[in-house]
């Protein structure tokens, strides 16, 4: 016990006199905004390939655009977010001569990759209200993309909610990997603050409560905005 | 006002209508029964092109709806429907079903007006003879405001207007289903179609959907009703037609139609369910 409480000395004090924190607060920014802009364009995206996914194929153009989208979801979906990072930034950076930071990568490939995610689960929630609900919309004269944004996406959005809060958690866990980039996440602050005292017991430790506390706070506020959207369905 | 000519369905293989010929008049009240499975419920789908007919035609208010190139949901704004599952619009409460598309409709046309009479007034500029704007008589909180009140006092005709700020989870199937019925009023249709709509609800709410649909028939409103409810059809039908295998195999007036039918097949249909 007495050299457990020894280990904490030594990382508080390198914690706060070698400059630790300021490695860990940079740390938590970059894993912060890979997370959040990996996120938004992820969403972007997703918001595209689903859209493409769901309007009727009566004629060529969806047709091709749909097949596009296939070939994508399934590359993102098929190698693990390590190799795409890895062969984004060894392999594609170099071939097209395009300079960027391991940060900007990260952000890329995150974006790229939770797009593939984030479309699938929104056809499925899409997919998931109920086809009389597009029937009405149409059956009073309303246009399919007026019953799409007025009614049936609306309704959706509820649905996903969760599994998009779950896709946010697990984005945030993996930006753990993008330290084989060279982008300064928690993971690399806390390793520096390790390898300068020689100590990793503490430092990971610390680490993992970090980790779990982003992730208890995202599961709240996701709770919070569905209970808000979940208005139609009390009964009051 | 609704002529179905050789009117063909099919999925795949599966031939479901097989050649429908009807006329359905202003103020009439069409009863289609069958067995299930008979088609009859595709039949009325076709009539506003829910399903797209494979063959045949469907002439409404002089046009072939089914045909591909014309703008289908401008005819269907003057084609209620109601269905047997109700389909109120879950994220809207009762008011909101009511009002969405009358606003909606009258909003985008009113933009396209006023978005014509700019492009008009730049035109104008180069025009020796000035075409003429056109007139924009409302705004948008008017048409909000007169949808409003027309919704208010529709609820209030079926007696429910004290549920008008609720969302439909917390209504019973036959406050539901006469919400249904209201919503496709809202528009002023021509014609209503009616998809079975007492078959999903406890028996001791039919009575009240069906003495809605009884009130409307006897205002002159034009319907088409696919039904099990023989004893409706009897009484408020002038029209009764008896599909199966997706042909019309008799139809007749309601006297005629149970007091005197010709078809074996229907003589068997009815022995059964009356």
């Amino acid at each position: 016990m007495d050299s457990f409480i020894l280990k904490v000395e030594k990382f508080i004090e390198i914690f706060i006199e070698y400059n630790g924190y300021v490695k860990v607060l940079e740390g938590l920014k970059n894993t912060l905004i890979i997370a959040v802009l990996g996120l938004l364009i992820g969403i972007v995206i997703g918001i595209l390939i689903a859209t493409v996914r769901v309007i009727p194929k009566y004629k060529i153009l969806p047709r091709i655009l749909n097949g596009i989208c296939s070939v994508y979801v399934g590359l993102f979906r098929g190698a693990p977010m390590v190799v795409q990072l890895l062969v984004f930034y060894y392999v594609m950076l170099p071939l097209l001569d395009i300079h960027m930071t391991g940060v900007q990568v990260a952000i890329l490939v995150f974006g790229l990759n939770s797009g593939a995610y984030i479309s699938e689960i929104m056809r499925g929630g899409i997919q998931s209200v109920d086809s009389g609900q597009m029937e009405a919309g149409r059956a009073v004269g309303l246009s399919f993309g007026t019953t799409m944004m007025k009614i049936v996406i609306p309704q959706a959005v509820k649905n996903i909610l969760p599994t998009m809060g779950n896709e946010f958690i697990a984005l945030i866990k993996e930006t753990s990997v993008v330290s084989f980039v060279g982008a300064a996440d928690l993971y690399v602050a806390f390793n520096y603050i390790g390898s300068n005292s020689y100590e990793f017991m503490v430092p990971y430790l610390v680490m993992a409560i970090i980790y779990i506390l982003l992730v208890l706070i995202i599961s709240l506020l996701v709770k919070l905005l569905e209970r808000s959207l979940g208005k139609s369905d009390r009964r009051n | 006002m609704i002529d179905v000519i050789n009117l063909e369905k099919h999925f795949g293989n599966n031939k479901v209508l097989n050649g429908i010929n009807v006329t359905i008049e202003k103020g009439d009240i069409m009863v289609v029964i069958g067995p299930s499975g008979s088609g009859k419920s595709t039949f009325l789908r076709c009539l506003n092109c829910m399903e797209d007919p494979t063959g045949g035609q469907i002439i409404f208010n002089g046009e072939n709806i089914a045909d591909m190139k014309v703008d289908i949901n401008k005819h269907r704004q003057h084609m209620g429907m109601v269905f047997q599952h109700f389909n109120l619009f879950n994220n809207k409460t009762v008011l909101q079903n009511i009002m969405l598309a009358p606003v909606h409709v009258q909003c985008k046309n009113l933009r396209k007006a006023k978005r014509q009479n700019v492009l008009r007034k730049c035109a104008n500029c180069f025009r020796k003879d000035k075409k003429e704007l056109n007139e924009i008589t409302t705004t948008k909180k008017q048409i909000i405001d007169t949808a409003k009140e027309k919704a208010l006092s529709l609820l209030k005709s079926i007696g429910l207007e004290d549920k008008a700020d609720v969302y439909p989870s917390t209504l019973s199937g036959g406050q539901k289903q006469r919400v249904a019925i209201v919503r496709a009023l809202a528009m002023n249709p021509d014609v209503i179609l009616f998809d079975e709509p007492t078959s999903a609800l406890d028996p001791e709410m039919v009575g009240e959907v069906l003495d809605l649909m009884k009130k409307l028939a006897n205002e002159g409103m034009t319907m088409v009703i696919v039904t099990h409810e023989m004893g409706f059809a009897r009484e408020v039908a002038n029209k009764v037609i008896f599909i199966d295998d997706g042909q019309i195999l008799e139809s007749g007036t309601p006297e005629r139609f149970f007091g005197n039918p010709k078809n074996p097949r229907l003589k068997d249909f009815l022995s059964k369910v009356l």
